[in-house]
Protein backbone atom coordinates (compact mmCIF):
# COMPACT_ATOMS: atom_id res chain seq x y z
CA UNK A 1 0.00 0.00 0.00
CA UNK A 2 1.29 3.54 -1.10
CA UNK A 3 1.45 6.00 1.58
CA UNK A 4 1.13 9.93 1.06
CA UNK A 5 4.19 12.10 2.28
CA UNK A 6 2.19 13.08 5.34
CA UNK A 7 1.01 9.78 5.89
CA UNK A 8 4.82 8.41 5.67
CA UNK A 9 5.87 11.27 8.14
CA UNK A 10 2.96 10.27 10.29
CA UNK A 11 3.65 6.51 10.51
CA UNK A 12 7.59 7.96 11.44
CA UNK A 13 6.37 9.50 14.38
CA UNK A 14 7.00 13.08 13.15
CA UNK A 15 3.19 13.90 14.73
CA UNK A 16 3.42 11.87 17.57
CA UNK A 17 3.14 8.08 18.59
CA UNK A 18 -0.85 7.66 18.69
CA UNK A 19 -0.97 8.92 14.84
CA UNK A 20 2.32 6.27 14.35
CA UNK A 21 0.59 3.40 16.17
CA UNK A 22 -2.41 4.31 13.71
CA UNK A 23 -0.59 4.09 10.69
CA UNK A 24 1.54 1.13 11.60
CA UNK A 25 -2.02 -0.90 12.41
CA UNK A 26 -3.20 0.54 8.93
CA UNK A 27 -0.33 -0.20 6.69
CA UNK A 28 -0.76 -3.86 8.33
CA UNK A 29 -4.17 -4.05 7.33
CA UNK A 30 -3.71 -2.29 3.88
CA UNK A 31 -1.09 -4.97 3.37
CA UNK A 32 -2.86 -8.10 4.18
CA UNK A 33 -6.30 -6.68 1.95
CA UNK A 34 -4.06 -5.76 -0.95
CA UNK A 35 -4.96 -2.12 -0.79
CA UNK A 36 -3.38 0.80 -3.12
CA UNK A 37 -3.94 3.46 -1.01
CA UNK A 38 -5.77 5.11 2.30
CA UNK A 39 -9.35 6.92 1.84
CA UNK A 40 -11.45 9.15 4.26
CA UNK A 41 -14.14 7.36 6.02
CA UNK A 42 -17.64 9.19 7.61
CA UNK A 43 -17.33 7.03 10.33
CA UNK A 44 -15.57 4.73 12.71
CA UNK A 45 -16.98 2.21 15.16
CA UNK A 46 -14.71 1.04 17.71
CA UNK A 47 -14.79 -2.57 19.65
CA UNK A 48 -12.93 -3.46 22.36
CA UNK A 49 -14.48 -1.68 25.86
CA UNK A 50 -15.14 -4.51 27.31
CA UNK A 51 -12.51 -5.40 30.35
CA UNK A 52 -13.48 -9.28 30.21
CA UNK A 53 -12.50 -9.01 26.45
CA UNK A 54 -8.99 -6.58 26.41
CA UNK A 55 -7.70 -7.73 29.89
CA UNK A 56 -5.18 -5.75 31.15
CA UNK A 57 -3.14 -5.28 28.13
CA UNK A 58 -5.53 -3.82 26.46
CA UNK A 59 -6.20 -1.04 29.09
CA UNK A 60 -2.68 -0.24 29.18
CA UNK A 61 -2.71 0.06 25.78
CA UNK A 62 -5.67 2.17 25.66
CA UNK A 63 -4.31 4.67 28.40
CA UNK A 64 -0.92 4.80 26.80
CA UNK A 65 -2.47 5.73 23.16
CA UNK A 66 -5.23 7.94 24.67
CA UNK A 67 -2.24 9.96 26.92
CA UNK A 68 -0.71 12.23 24.11
CA UNK A 69 -4.02 14.16 23.92
CA UNK A 70 -4.58 12.95 19.78
CA UNK A 71 -8.60 13.14 19.73
CA UNK A 72 -10.53 11.13 16.63
CA UNK A 73 -10.69 12.73 13.54
CA UNK A 74 -14.39 11.49 12.63
CA UNK A 75 -17.95 10.79 14.42
CA UNK A 76 -16.92 7.75 16.42
CA UNK A 77 -19.10 5.13 18.44
CA UNK A 78 -18.70 2.81 20.98
CA UNK A 79 -19.13 -0.61 21.51
CA UNK A 80 -20.82 -2.09 24.76
CA UNK A 81 -18.23 -2.28 28.00
CA UNK A 82 -18.76 -5.01 31.08
CA UNK A 83 -21.90 -3.70 32.86
CA UNK A 84 -24.62 -0.87 33.27
CA UNK A 85 -22.66 2.17 35.50
CA UNK A 86 -26.40 2.71 36.61
CA UNK A 87 -26.59 -0.32 38.34
CA UNK A 88 -25.54 -0.21 41.94
CA UNK A 89 -24.34 -3.96 43.59
CA UNK A 90 -23.69 -5.73 40.48
CA UNK A 91 -21.48 -8.27 42.39
CA UNK A 92 -18.47 -7.36 40.55
CA UNK A 93 -14.78 -7.05 41.60
CA UNK A 94 -13.12 -3.56 42.46
CA UNK A 95 -10.40 -4.68 40.09
CA UNK A 96 -12.88 -5.43 37.12
CA UNK A 97 -14.89 -2.31 37.75
CA UNK A 98 -11.51 -0.03 38.47
CA UNK A 99 -9.70 -1.41 34.76
CA UNK A 100 -13.50 -0.65 32.93
CA UNK A 101 -13.66 2.82 34.30
CA UNK A 102 -9.86 3.30 32.93
CA UNK A 103 -10.81 1.99 29.37
CA UNK A 104 -13.92 4.34 29.36
CA UNK A 105 -12.01 6.94 30.51
CA UNK A 106 -9.21 6.27 28.29
CA UNK A 107 -12.03 6.00 24.80
CA UNK A 108 -13.51 9.66 26.47
CA UNK A 109 -10.10 11.40 26.28
CA UNK A 110 -9.56 10.74 22.40
CA UNK A 111 -12.78 12.11 21.91
CA UNK A 112 -15.01 9.12 21.23
CA UNK A 113 -18.83 8.96 21.95
CA UNK A 114 -19.92 7.02 25.06
CA UNK A 115 -22.81 5.48 22.99
CA UNK A 116 -21.91 1.74 24.57
CA UNK A 117 -23.99 0.17 22.32
CA UNK A 118 -23.59 -2.50 19.14
CA UNK A 119 -26.49 -1.31 17.42
CA UNK A 120 -25.42 1.77 16.76
CA UNK A 121 -26.87 1.94 12.88
CA UNK A 122 -30.47 2.06 15.19
CA UNK A 123 -29.50 4.40 17.19
CA UNK A 124 -27.49 7.39 15.55
CA UNK A 125 -28.49 9.12 11.76
CA UNK A 126 -26.63 7.57 9.26
CA UNK A 127 -24.66 8.62 6.56
CA UNK A 128 -25.69 8.66 3.24
CA UNK A 129 -25.97 5.67 0.94
CA UNK A 130 -22.67 4.36 -0.80
CA UNK A 131 -20.44 6.25 2.19
CA UNK A 132 -17.76 4.63 3.66
CA UNK A 133 -17.17 3.50 7.62
CA UNK A 134 -14.66 1.22 9.62
CA UNK A 135 -16.97 -0.79 11.68
CA UNK A 136 -15.21 -2.92 14.13
CA UNK A 137 -18.26 -4.83 15.60
CA UNK A 138 -19.30 -7.71 12.86
CA UNK A 139 -22.66 -7.52 13.62
CA UNK A 140 -23.18 -4.05 12.73
CA UNK A 141 -20.40 -4.47 9.62
CA UNK A 142 -23.10 -7.25 8.39
CA UNK A 143 -25.77 -4.69 8.84
CA UNK A 144 -24.03 -1.70 7.09
CA UNK A 145 -23.23 -3.25 4.29
CA UNK A 146 -25.97 -5.86 3.59
CA UNK A 147 -28.99 -3.40 4.43
CA UNK A 148 -28.15 -0.17 4.48
CA UNK A 149 -25.33 0.19 1.39
CA UNK A 150 -22.86 1.57 3.98
CA UNK A 151 -19.71 0.20 2.86
CA UNK A 152 -17.27 -1.29 5.43
CA UNK A 153 -15.15 -4.52 5.84
CA UNK A 154 -15.43 -6.47 8.50
CA UNK A 155 -12.46 -4.82 11.10
CA UNK A 156 -11.25 -5.39 14.02
CA UNK A 157 -11.15 -3.16 17.12
CA UNK A 158 -7.58 -2.19 16.42
CA UNK A 159 -8.06 -1.11 12.88
CA UNK A 160 -11.32 0.63 13.69
CA UNK A 161 -9.30 2.27 16.47
CA UNK A 162 -6.95 3.61 13.76
CA UNK A 163 -9.27 4.44 11.27
CA UNK A 164 -10.84 6.74 14.16
CA UNK A 165 -8.14 8.51 15.19
CA UNK A 166 -6.56 8.77 11.94
CA UNK A 167 -9.99 9.44 9.78
CA UNK A 168 -8.77 6.76 6.82
CA UNK A 169 -9.16 3.08 6.05
CA UNK A 170 -7.24 1.23 3.38
CA UNK A 171 -9.48 1.32 0.26
CA UNK A 172 -9.91 -2.89 -0.08
CA UNK A 173 -12.41 -5.63 -0.13
CA UNK A 174 -15.94 -4.49 0.56
CA UNK A 175 -15.39 -0.83 0.30
CA UNK A 176 -14.33 -1.54 -3.87
CA UNK A 177 -18.02 -2.31 -5.65
CA UNK A 178 -16.37 -5.54 -7.72
CA UNK A 179 -15.74 -6.83 -4.59
CA UNK A 180 -19.13 -6.71 -2.96
CA UNK A 181 -20.79 -10.07 -5.23
CA UNK A 182 -21.66 -13.61 -3.90
CA UNK A 183 -19.68 -16.33 -5.57
CA UNK A 184 -21.85 -18.71 -3.50
CA UNK A 185 -25.59 -18.44 -2.83
CA UNK A 186 -27.07 -20.03 0.49
CA UNK A 187 -30.57 -21.01 0.11
CA UNK A 188 -32.71 -21.96 3.12
CA UNK A 189 -34.48 -25.24 2.33
CA UNK A 190 -35.94 -25.87 5.67
CA UNK A 191 -39.85 -26.97 5.88
CA UNK A 192 -41.88 -24.72 8.51
CA UNK A 193 -45.55 -25.41 9.71
CA UNK A 194 -46.67 -22.49 6.91
CA UNK A 195 -44.48 -24.22 4.08
CA UNK A 196 -46.58 -25.50 0.70
CA UNK A 197 -46.94 -28.61 0.25
CA UNK A 198 -44.38 -28.33 -2.54
CA UNK A 199 -41.97 -28.17 0.47
CA UNK A 200 -41.38 -24.52 -1.06
CA UNK A 201 -40.39 -22.15 1.76
CA UNK A 202 -41.23 -18.65 1.72
CA UNK A 203 -38.19 -17.11 4.33
CA UNK A 204 -41.04 -15.31 5.56
CA UNK A 205 -42.04 -17.67 7.90
CA UNK A 206 -38.45 -18.60 9.27
CA UNK A 207 -38.28 -17.00 12.46
CA UNK A 208 -35.29 -15.05 14.09
CA UNK A 209 -33.12 -18.41 15.44
CA UNK A 210 -33.61 -20.04 11.80
CA UNK A 211 -31.82 -16.84 10.57
CA UNK A 212 -29.19 -16.16 12.62
CA UNK A 213 -28.08 -20.27 12.43
CA UNK A 214 -28.70 -19.19 8.38
CA UNK A 215 -25.98 -16.70 9.39
CA UNK A 216 -23.76 -19.06 11.38
CA UNK A 217 -23.89 -21.26 8.86
CA UNK A 218 -23.43 -19.18 5.88
CA UNK A 219 -20.74 -17.28 7.96
CA UNK A 220 -18.72 -20.91 8.11
CA UNK A 221 -19.24 -21.81 4.58
CA UNK A 222 -18.06 -18.88 2.62
CA UNK A 223 -14.71 -18.50 2.11
CA UNK A 224 -14.74 -14.58 0.54
CA UNK A 225 -16.35 -11.41 1.98
CA UNK A 226 -19.73 -11.51 0.07
CA UNK A 227 -21.85 -14.25 0.30
CA UNK A 228 -25.46 -14.73 -1.09
CA UNK A 229 -28.39 -15.54 0.76
CA UNK A 230 -31.36 -16.45 -1.04
CA UNK A 231 -34.53 -14.84 0.26
CA UNK A 232 -36.61 -11.30 -0.15
CA UNK A 233 -34.99 -9.03 1.96
CA UNK A 234 -38.23 -6.96 1.14
CA UNK A 235 -40.05 -9.31 3.50
CA UNK A 236 -37.69 -9.96 6.22
CA UNK A 237 -38.02 -7.66 9.12
CA UNK A 238 -35.10 -6.11 11.17
CA UNK A 239 -35.14 -8.62 13.90
CA UNK A 240 -34.34 -11.25 11.51
CA UNK A 241 -32.06 -9.16 9.97
CA UNK A 242 -30.15 -8.36 12.75
CA UNK A 243 -30.11 -12.10 13.83
CA UNK A 244 -28.72 -13.26 10.72
CA UNK A 245 -25.60 -10.38 10.80
CA UNK A 246 -25.04 -11.65 14.12
CA UNK A 247 -24.63 -15.44 13.05
CA UNK A 248 -23.11 -14.48 10.30
CA UNK A 249 -20.02 -12.07 11.80
CA UNK A 250 -19.94 -14.95 14.70
CA UNK A 251 -18.54 -17.82 12.59
CA UNK A 252 -16.44 -16.33 10.43
CA UNK A 253 -15.15 -13.76 7.58
CA UNK A 254 -17.89 -12.61 5.83
CA UNK A 255 -18.68 -9.42 5.90
CA UNK A 256 -21.71 -8.59 3.86
CA UNK A 257 -24.70 -10.86 2.60
CA UNK A 258 -26.18 -10.25 -0.73
CA UNK A 259 -29.79 -11.22 -1.75
CA UNK A 260 -29.78 -10.98 -5.44
CA UNK A 261 -27.95 -13.11 -7.54
CA UNK A 262 -25.06 -12.45 -9.13
CA UNK A 263 -24.03 -14.54 -11.82
CA UNK A 264 -21.50 -17.05 -11.56
CA UNK A 265 -23.15 -18.27 -8.00
CA UNK A 266 -23.22 -21.53 -6.51
CA UNK A 267 -26.12 -22.50 -4.74
CA UNK A 268 -25.80 -24.42 -1.33
CA UNK A 269 -28.62 -25.62 0.61
CA UNK A 270 -29.14 -24.82 3.89
CA UNK A 271 -31.89 -27.67 4.77
CA UNK A 272 -32.64 -29.21 8.24
CA UNK A 273 -29.72 -31.13 8.45
CA UNK A 274 -27.31 -28.25 7.97
CA UNK A 275 -29.77 -26.59 10.54
CA UNK A 276 -29.51 -29.25 12.97
CA UNK A 277 -25.64 -29.33 12.71
CA UNK A 278 -25.48 -25.74 13.54
CA UNK A 279 -28.03 -25.76 16.14
CA UNK A 280 -26.41 -29.16 18.10
CA UNK A 281 -22.79 -27.16 17.81
CA UNK A 282 -24.69 -24.28 19.71
CA UNK A 283 -27.46 -25.76 22.00
CA UNK A 284 -25.61 -27.38 24.52
CA UNK A 285 -28.36 -28.05 27.42
CA UNK A 286 -31.46 -28.51 27.78
CA UNK A 287 -33.02 -26.29 29.88
CA UNK A 288 -31.56 -22.79 30.96
CA UNK A 289 -31.07 -21.26 34.63
CA UNK A 290 -31.95 -17.95 33.28
CA UNK A 291 -33.06 -16.32 29.77
CA UNK A 292 -31.07 -13.67 28.48
CA UNK A 293 -31.72 -11.62 25.08
CA UNK A 294 -29.72 -9.23 23.54
CA UNK A 295 -26.35 -10.42 21.37
CA UNK A 296 -26.89 -7.70 19.65
CA UNK A 297 -28.66 -5.43 22.05
CA UNK A 298 -32.46 -5.28 21.82
CA UNK A 299 -33.84 -2.36 19.87
CA UNK A 300 -37.64 -1.32 19.97
CA UNK A 301 -38.57 -3.57 17.50
CA UNK A 302 -37.96 -6.58 19.38
CA UNK A 303 -38.76 -4.92 23.04
CA UNK A 304 -42.05 -4.10 21.03
CA UNK A 305 -42.39 -7.68 19.91
CA UNK A 306 -41.89 -9.41 23.66
CA UNK A 307 -44.28 -6.78 24.75
CA UNK A 308 -47.05 -8.30 22.78
CA UNK A 309 -45.80 -12.00 23.15
CA UNK A 310 -45.79 -11.29 27.19
CA UNK A 311 -49.35 -9.63 27.03
CA UNK A 312 -49.84 -9.38 30.84
CA UNK A 313 -48.27 -13.05 31.87
CA UNK A 314 -44.94 -13.22 33.98
CA UNK A 315 -41.92 -14.96 33.76
CA UNK A 316 -41.03 -18.10 35.73
CA UNK A 317 -37.55 -17.50 35.90
CA UNK A 318 -35.15 -14.47 35.59
CA UNK A 319 -35.42 -12.68 32.14
CA UNK A 320 -32.30 -10.47 31.46
CA UNK A 321 -32.79 -7.59 28.69
CA UNK A 322 -29.71 -6.18 27.64
CA UNK A 323 -30.30 -3.19 25.25
CA UNK A 324 -29.47 0.39 24.41
CA UNK A 325 -29.83 3.00 27.00
CA UNK A 326 -31.47 5.20 24.32
CA UNK A 327 -33.73 2.03 23.44
CA UNK A 328 -34.20 1.94 27.24
CA UNK A 329 -35.44 5.46 26.97
CA UNK A 330 -37.82 5.32 25.01
CA UNK A 331 -39.50 1.96 25.99
CA UNK A 332 -39.64 4.01 29.28
CA UNK A 333 -41.57 6.24 27.72
CA UNK A 334 -44.25 3.64 26.00
CA UNK A 335 -44.25 2.13 28.94
CA UNK A 336 -43.12 -1.09 27.54
CA UNK A 337 -40.85 -0.95 30.05
CA UNK A 338 -42.82 -1.62 33.06
CA UNK A 339 -45.40 -4.08 31.57
CA UNK A 340 -41.70 -5.79 31.01
CA UNK A 341 -40.27 -5.55 34.34
CA UNK A 342 -43.56 -6.52 35.98
CA UNK A 343 -43.40 -10.00 33.48
CA UNK A 344 -39.67 -10.16 35.72
CA UNK A 345 -37.64 -8.90 33.08
CA UNK A 346 -34.46 -7.07 34.46
CA UNK A 347 -32.95 -4.52 31.83
CA UNK A 348 -28.85 -3.63 31.32
CA UNK A 349 -27.91 -0.68 29.11
CA UNK A 350 -24.53 -0.01 28.03
CA UNK A 351 -23.51 -3.86 28.20
CA UNK A 352 -24.26 -6.85 26.36
CA UNK A 353 -24.26 -10.52 26.63
CA UNK A 354 -20.98 -11.29 24.94
CA UNK A 355 -18.24 -11.94 27.55
CA UNK A 356 -20.47 -10.66 30.47
CA UNK A 357 -18.83 -10.74 33.59
CA UNK A 358 -22.98 -10.87 35.00
CA UNK A 359 -22.96 -14.03 33.22
CA UNK A 360 -20.45 -17.03 34.69
CA UNK A 361 -20.07 -20.25 35.35
CA UNK A 362 -20.32 -19.69 39.56
CA UNK A 363 -23.77 -18.19 39.41
CA UNK A 364 -25.38 -20.29 36.61
CA UNK A 365 -25.06 -23.74 34.90
CA UNK A 366 -27.29 -22.59 31.75
CA UNK A 367 -29.11 -19.92 30.11
CA UNK A 368 -31.96 -19.88 27.49
CA UNK A 369 -31.62 -17.16 24.61
CA UNK A 370 -32.85 -16.96 20.94
CA UNK A 371 -29.12 -15.53 20.20
CA UNK A 372 -26.88 -17.29 17.96
CA UNK A 373 -23.86 -15.00 18.65
CA UNK A 374 -24.80 -15.29 22.56
CA UNK A 375 -24.19 -19.07 22.63
CA UNK A 376 -21.35 -19.14 20.50
CA UNK A 377 -19.52 -16.97 23.60
CA UNK A 378 -21.56 -18.41 26.42
CA UNK A 379 -20.30 -21.53 25.31
CA UNK A 380 -16.75 -20.82 24.60
CA UNK A 381 -15.55 -18.17 26.63
CA UNK A 382 -18.29 -18.07 29.47
CA UNK A 383 -18.44 -21.74 29.73
CA UNK A 384 -22.35 -21.91 30.46
CA UNK A 385 -24.33 -24.13 28.81
CA UNK A 386 -27.10 -22.54 26.59
CA UNK A 387 -30.73 -23.94 25.67
CA UNK A 388 -31.45 -22.08 21.78
CA UNK A 389 -34.67 -21.49 21.18
CA UNK A 390 -36.60 -19.27 19.52
CA UNK A 391 -38.19 -16.13 21.13
CA UNK A 392 -41.90 -17.07 20.56
CA UNK A 393 -41.07 -20.70 22.41
CA UNK A 394 -39.16 -19.17 25.02
CA UNK A 395 -41.69 -17.07 25.61
CA UNK A 396 -44.87 -19.89 25.55
CA UNK A 397 -42.57 -21.84 27.61
CA UNK A 398 -41.35 -19.87 30.42
CA UNK A 399 -44.58 -17.76 31.35
CA UNK A 400 -47.81 -17.93 33.07
CA UNK B 1 20.23 -26.88 7.31
CA UNK B 2 17.16 -24.89 5.90
CA UNK B 3 17.73 -25.50 2.50
CA UNK B 4 14.56 -24.67 0.85
CA UNK B 5 13.00 -21.03 0.18
CA UNK B 6 9.42 -20.41 0.08
CA UNK B 7 8.73 -16.40 -0.81
CA UNK B 8 5.92 -15.04 0.36
CA UNK B 9 4.00 -11.20 1.10
CA UNK B 10 4.75 -9.42 4.00
CA UNK B 11 1.97 -8.50 6.23
CA UNK B 12 3.77 -7.31 9.57
CA UNK B 13 7.89 -6.51 9.35
CA UNK B 14 10.42 -8.72 11.34
CA UNK B 15 12.36 -12.03 11.63
CA UNK B 16 11.71 -15.28 13.90
CA UNK B 17 12.75 -19.02 13.89
CA UNK B 18 11.93 -21.53 15.79
CA UNK B 19 9.75 -24.66 16.31
CA UNK B 20 6.53 -24.70 14.25
CA UNK B 21 2.53 -25.57 14.95
CA UNK B 22 0.15 -26.34 12.23
CA UNK B 23 -3.18 -25.78 11.89
CA UNK B 24 -5.63 -26.16 9.38
CA UNK B 25 -8.37 -24.37 11.32
CA UNK B 26 -9.20 -21.12 11.56
CA UNK B 27 -9.01 -19.23 15.25
CA UNK B 28 -11.53 -17.15 17.12
CA UNK B 29 -8.72 -15.65 19.21
CA UNK B 30 -10.83 -13.83 21.45
CA UNK B 31 -13.13 -17.07 22.27
CA UNK B 32 -10.74 -19.94 21.33
CA UNK B 33 -7.91 -19.05 23.51
CA UNK B 34 -6.92 -19.19 26.79
CA UNK B 35 -4.64 -15.82 27.31
CA UNK B 36 -3.45 -17.28 30.88
CA UNK B 37 -1.84 -20.06 29.70
CA UNK B 38 -1.71 -19.59 25.55
CA UNK B 39 -3.03 -22.57 24.77
CA UNK B 40 -6.49 -23.61 22.73
CA UNK B 41 -9.50 -23.71 24.60
CA UNK B 42 -11.74 -25.23 21.56
CA UNK B 43 -12.38 -29.00 22.26
CA UNK B 44 -13.38 -29.70 18.25
CA UNK B 45 -9.83 -27.33 17.36
CA UNK B 46 -7.03 -29.46 15.89
CA UNK B 47 -4.80 -27.48 18.38
CA UNK B 48 -7.10 -28.22 21.28
CA UNK B 49 -4.77 -27.87 24.64
CA UNK B 50 -1.70 -26.70 22.30
CA UNK B 51 -0.02 -23.91 23.65
CA UNK B 52 0.85 -20.94 21.10
CA UNK B 53 3.82 -19.90 23.07
CA UNK B 54 7.13 -18.90 21.48
CA UNK B 55 5.94 -20.78 18.17
CA UNK B 56 5.44 -20.49 14.79
CA UNK B 57 1.96 -20.21 14.08
CA UNK B 58 0.87 -21.68 10.22
CA UNK B 59 -3.10 -21.11 10.04
CA UNK B 60 -5.25 -20.16 7.46
CA UNK B 61 -6.64 -17.20 8.97
CA UNK B 62 -8.49 -15.98 12.24
CA UNK B 63 -12.31 -15.44 12.20
CA UNK B 64 -14.59 -13.95 14.53
CA UNK B 65 -15.21 -11.51 16.80
CA UNK B 66 -13.33 -8.05 16.28
CA UNK B 67 -11.67 -8.18 19.75
CA UNK B 68 -9.67 -10.53 18.89
CA UNK B 69 -6.71 -8.53 17.81
CA UNK B 70 -6.41 -7.44 21.53
CA UNK B 71 -5.96 -11.12 21.90
CA UNK B 72 -3.09 -11.48 20.15
CA UNK B 73 -1.41 -8.49 22.03
CA UNK B 74 -2.68 -9.96 25.28
CA UNK B 75 -0.93 -13.22 25.05
CA UNK B 76 2.39 -11.27 23.79
CA UNK B 77 2.34 -9.18 26.51
CA UNK B 78 1.76 -11.91 28.73
CA UNK B 79 4.82 -13.73 27.22
CA UNK B 80 2.53 -16.43 26.09
CA UNK B 81 2.17 -15.34 22.51
CA UNK B 82 3.64 -16.41 19.07
CA UNK B 83 7.14 -15.46 17.81
CA UNK B 84 5.51 -15.55 13.84
CA UNK B 85 2.39 -16.12 11.95
CA UNK B 86 1.88 -18.01 8.61
CA UNK B 87 -1.25 -17.70 7.27
CA UNK B 88 -1.64 -19.79 4.95
CA UNK B 89 -5.08 -18.81 3.63
CA UNK B 90 -5.13 -14.66 3.19
CA UNK B 91 -4.23 -12.38 6.33
CA UNK B 92 -7.02 -11.25 7.80
CA UNK B 93 -7.68 -7.70 9.31
CA UNK B 94 -7.82 -9.24 13.26
CA UNK B 95 -4.17 -11.18 12.59
CA UNK B 96 -2.56 -7.96 10.83
CA UNK B 97 -3.68 -5.31 13.23
CA UNK B 98 -3.16 -7.42 16.71
CA UNK B 99 0.66 -8.51 15.19
CA UNK B 100 0.94 -5.12 13.88
CA UNK B 101 1.00 -3.51 17.44
CA UNK B 102 2.51 -6.49 18.72
CA UNK B 103 5.27 -6.87 16.65
CA UNK B 104 5.18 -10.16 15.86
CA UNK B 105 6.11 -10.70 11.67
CA UNK B 106 3.40 -12.37 9.66
CA UNK B 107 3.25 -13.45 5.96
CA UNK B 108 0.40 -14.77 3.84
CA UNK B 109 0.89 -15.49 -0.26
CA UNK B 110 3.04 -18.66 -0.08
CA UNK B 111 4.47 -19.81 -3.58
CA UNK B 112 4.13 -23.68 -2.50
CA UNK B 113 2.02 -25.20 0.04
CA UNK B 114 4.29 -25.09 3.36
CA UNK B 115 2.30 -28.69 4.38
CA UNK B 116 4.83 -30.55 1.79
CA UNK B 117 7.64 -29.17 3.92
CA UNK B 118 6.62 -28.65 7.72
CA UNK B 119 5.21 -30.97 10.13
CA UNK B 120 4.65 -29.99 14.05
CA UNK B 121 7.83 -29.07 15.77
CA UNK B 122 9.28 -28.58 12.43
CA UNK B 123 11.73 -25.61 12.68
CA UNK B 124 12.12 -22.91 10.47
CA UNK B 125 13.50 -19.17 9.63
CA UNK B 126 10.20 -16.50 9.29
CA UNK B 127 12.02 -13.54 7.51
CA UNK B 128 8.73 -11.56 6.68
CA UNK B 129 11.52 -8.29 6.07
CA UNK B 130 12.34 -10.46 3.31
CA UNK B 131 9.16 -11.93 2.19
CA UNK B 132 10.94 -15.56 2.86
CA UNK B 133 10.54 -18.38 4.85
CA UNK B 134 13.55 -21.11 5.18
CA UNK B 135 12.36 -24.60 5.31
CA UNK B 136 14.37 -28.08 5.60
CA UNK B 137 13.59 -29.92 2.81
CA UNK B 138 12.76 -33.54 3.51
CA UNK B 139 14.47 -35.15 -0.12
Amino acid sequence: MQLTTEEEKALNGEFGETLSVAYRILLAIGNANDAEKLIPIKWAHVSGVNYNTIGKSGEEFLKEISSEGKKVMIPTTLNPMGFDSTKKNIGLTEEFVNNQLSITDSYKKLGVNMSFTCIPYEIFSLPKKGEYASFAESNAAVFLNSILNIKTNKESALSSLASAITGKTPYSDLLIEENRKSKIMIKPELSTDESDALGQVDTFNLNELDFGLLGYYAGKVSKESCVGIDCKKDQVDIVKMKSLSAGMGTSGICGMFKTEEDSMTEKISFGKKERESVFDELNTSEMGDIIVLGSPQLGMSEINLLDNMIHGKKFKKKCMIFCAKPVYEIAKENESLYRLEKAGCEFFCDSCTCLTPLITKDKYDSITTNSVKCSYYMKHSNKVGVSLKNLNSIVKENTI
Amino acid sequence: MFNETINCRKIVEGKAEGKVIVSKNPINFLAMVNLDTGKITDQSHDLFNISLKDKILVFPHSIGSSVGAYSIYALKTNNLGPKGIICTAKADIITASGCAIANIPVVDKLEKDIHDFIKNESRLILDATNQKIMVKNRN
